[in-house]
């Protein structure tokens, strides 16, 4: 895990770049769901609202909802992913990304944990 | 067998389990690996390799006494009477009204010894059911399934893993049949029996012996690439294998024709049988709904309880699925109404708010080169 990133409660992470934020799960949740072998992820242009369920993924054994950790525009998703949904196992932080997304309200960063809420989180369980 | 910390019962092997990274939950009162180094991995190396399962958590039933036969006859669909000793088949106990109260493996031990072996998830109804049903007949039931370890080996090289570990001529043992003798050193019934659709074994031990045979598999199998299996596979190979899992395929509202598996009710053989009138009528009557194979023809998977449609009319229910590892495709089985389950039917399941076609299939997915 990377010291600059932000978390959502529910295993999302969040890089921000300027107005830019990309998005994916992080490598607790991928593991709990085991082989991911389909992510479904909204259209580019799509405008989400923060916490909303936006996507699918789904492992051999379960399906979960991905959630926009943060309101904005989706400027591009991972196209990777269609073909190669491993990629979310293998470099959930890297290569495994899902969604770029201008931000409308950066002040809603502020709802997100950081480093060590979520590391306190998944400890928990 | 000892209890876990979380009140769940513990299987024997549960420190090699989590020596091993494996993956523990809840599965019927047990805590059980579900996997180590994920499921695709370790279904793949069943199908071409070998893999280890722990399936202590299953029930181990036995039935002795000169009546053996006949009370298993009264109290099961299936006609033990029938099975020479050392062989095994395919059965189920049934409700009186012909639901499945279990599905089952019977094993002939002796002449007046059976095994009886039962889903974890139903062990006890089936004890209580069993102990009910022959209690009439001049027979002993002895429930050893908290006393009985299960590791299974399977996939491709099982045989030639296994073969240097046992007095048993394991390479002549037919696929359901049984024998006695040891395995590492320790006594054991070894059964030519698995729920992979691949050629395997299944290890019966008393509990204290269980980490020995384990052990000894383990080391065996590890130059030839044999891995510890979790119960997330297990689900997968079987679904492939088109079997059945109980919960799923099999319940109370089910009787066997309706699953395909009315070739395991024995209404020929001698005698009344719990279930006998409801499953004469059910047979007579055709069933109401037809267990099918699909192939989902789109994205997402088709997952326990997913609603069937033929066109706009709400055909059945899918009863389990997965992504097929061997296929790479998305498959499932499901009830559809028996007009709609012929093999090359479009059929849609609704997958969240898509309707995503999927083709009726003839069982099973996958079937191993002989």
């Amino acid at each position: 895990m990377a010291q600059d990133l932000r978390y959502t409660k529910e295993h999302e992470w969040v890089r921000v770049v300027g107005d830019l934020a990309t998005v994916g799960i992080t490598d607790y949740a991928a593991g709990q769901l085991g082989d991911i072998v389909f992510v479904e992820l909204p259209e580019v242009g799509r405008s989400l609202a923060q916490f909303d369920a936006v996507g699918v993924i789904e492992s051999v054994k379960a399906v979960s909802d991905l959630f926009a950790p943060i309101s904005g525009e989706v400027v591009e998703a991972n196209a990777d992913l269609a073909g190669s949904p491993e990629l979310v196992n293998g470099d959930p932080f890297g290569k495994g990304w899902m969604l770029r997304i201008r931000i409308a309200d950066s002040g809603q960063l502020d709802a997100l944990l950081d480093q060590a809420a979520y590391e306190d989180l998944t400890r928990e369980g | 067998m000892t209890q876990a910390q979380d009140g769940l019962l513990a299987t024997p092997l549960t420190d090699r389990h989590t020596a091993l990274g494996a993956r523990m939950v809840e599965f019927a009162g047990w805590s059980m690996p579900v996997q180590y180094a994920g499921i695709l991995e370790e279904h793949r190396a069943v199908r071409t390799r070998a893999g280890l399962f722990d399936l202590s958590h299953m029930g181990e039933l036995f039935v002795e006494g000169a009546d053996a036969a006949k009370a298993l006859g009264y109290a099961l669909v299936s006609e033990p009477a029938a099975l020479k000793v050392g062989r095994a088949h395919y059965s189920m106990i049934c409700f009186p009204d012909g639901g499945v109260l279990d599905d089952l493996i019977v094993y002939r031990l002796s002449e007046e010894r059976f095994m009886v072996v039962a889903n974890a998830s139903n062990a006890a109804a089936v004890s209580d059911a069993l102990a009910e049903r022959i209690k009439d007949f001049n027979v002993v039931l002895d429930d050893r399934s908290l006393a009985t370890a299960l590791v299974a080996i399977q996939g491709p090289l099982s045989l030639q893993v296994m073969a240097p570990l046992t007095d048993l001529a394991i390479a002549d043992l037919r696929y359901y049949a049984i024998g006695d003798g040891h395995v590492a050193g320790v006594p054991a019934l070894v059964a030519r029996t698995g729920y992979t659709g691949e050629d395997g074994f299944e290890v019966f031990v008393e509990v204290a012996s269980a980490g020995r045979v384990w052990d000894a598999l383990m080391d065996a199998g590890r130059s030839a690439g044999v891995v510890p299996v979790g119960l997330g596979a297990r689900d997968t190979l079987r679904l492939e294998a088109g079997m059945p899992l109980y919960g799923n395929e099999l319940g109370a509202d089910t009787t066997p024709y309706e699953a395909g598996l009315g070739r395991v009710v024995k209404l020929g053989k001698e005698g009344d049988f719990v279930g006998r009138a409801a499953l004469e009528k059910a047979e007579a009557d055709g069933p109401r709904k037809k267990l099918v194979g699909l192939a989902v023809r789109g994205r997402g998977i088709a997952r326990h309880g997913y609603e069937l449609f033929a066109g706009d009319r709400r055909t059945g229910v899918v009863t389990s699925g997965t992504l097929s590892p061997t296929l790479g495709e998305p498959i499932a089985m499901a009830y559809a109404a028996p007009s709609d389950a012929e093999p090359g039917t479009i059929l849609e399941v609704k997958i969240r708010d898509q309707r995503v076609p999927a083709q009726v299939v003839v069982l099973p997915f996958y079937r191993r080169a002989t």
